[in-house]
């Protein structure tokens, strides 16, 4: 029995599933932020399993572009949680409603 | 044989890794967990032969970024008092409800296009070093300077961000 790609990108969906879930369901802005990252480490196992189905590297040099994305992004986006936090001493975000109409 | 052994013990990793990180009411946990799902990831990268990828991965995602996020963590303290009760009413079952409706997307997407025979040429390309440097500085040189470019406005801007907070303080 071989594992072909199909098993990494039926994993990848399921791991992309539990990063959904991480987002809908948790409140604290850290762990929202953290399953952001799973969402998109999901999503480069796609790209490389599906490099691999079609024989060509540029599933891993997008790998390596998501990658770089997804470092600026913690860092700004862990930037504004502390600021956040240094302002409302909280890091749930359902405490941040003050534009409600 | 090995490629098997190896998907099943840490495609389970993975799968206990991400539960983990979305069940554990400590963000330490979470963590953690999210550490163990990239890790396993980084396995699997070097199943599929994308080697530098994985160096990568190991380098930045589980130590980078995973020192930053435990770095913040440190910062605004634990918070383990997490309400589990929902402001909007129903979010809750709609958000499994939804979550579940995704799934099976994936699946029946899956089936109509999912190539799951063996690979064509057998062997899979071997993502050495040199191999991605020559794709990346040929055809992809130009989202790669664009990529420098994102990299210094995220610098810049998370130290405005520092700046503009110690305005606030004082």
């Amino acid at each position: 029995m071989t594992v072909t790609p199909g098993w990494y990108m039926a994993l990848a969906a399921a791991l992309f599933v539990i990063g959904a879930a991480g987002i809908l369901l948790r409140r604290n802005a850290l762990v929202m932020f953290m399953s952001v990252e799973l969402m998109l480490n999901a999503v480069n196992l796609t790209f490389v399993a599906a490099g691999r189905e079609l024989n060509v590297i540029d599933g891993q040099v997008s790998v390596l572009f998501v990658m770089v994305v997804a470092a600026a992004e913690v860092v700004v986006g862990l930037a504004i949680i502390v600021a956040v936090f240094r302002r409302r001493q909280t890091a749930s975000v359902d405490e941040l409603a003050e534009l409600r109409g | 044989m090995v490629e098997l052994v190896l998907f099943v013990a840490f495609g389970t990793a993975a799968l206990f890794g991400g539960i983990t990180m979305v069940w554990a009411r400590n963000p330490v946990y979470s963590a953690m967990g999210l550490m163990l799902t990239m890790f396993s990831v980084a396995v699997f990268y070097v199943s599929n032969a994308a080697h530098f990828i994985a160096v990568v991965q190991v380098i930045i995602y589980a130590g980078a970024v995973m020192t930053l996020f435990l770095f913040v963590i440190m910062l605004i303290g634990v918070d383990t008092d997490e309400e589990r009760r929902e402001n909007i009413p129903f979010q809750r079952p709609l958000a499994l409800g939804v979550l579940a409706l995704f799934g099976a997307g994936v699946v029946v997407a899956g089936r109509l296009a999912w190539v799951t025979g063996p690979p064509a040429g057998g062997q899979p390309i071997n993502g050495t070093v040199e191999a991605i440097a020559d794709e990346l500085f040929r055809k992809w040189v130009l989202p790669f300077e664009v990529t420098a470019l994102l990299l210094i406005i995220a610098a810049t801007g998370s130290i405005a961000l520092a700046l503009f907070r110690r305005e606030v303080a004082e």
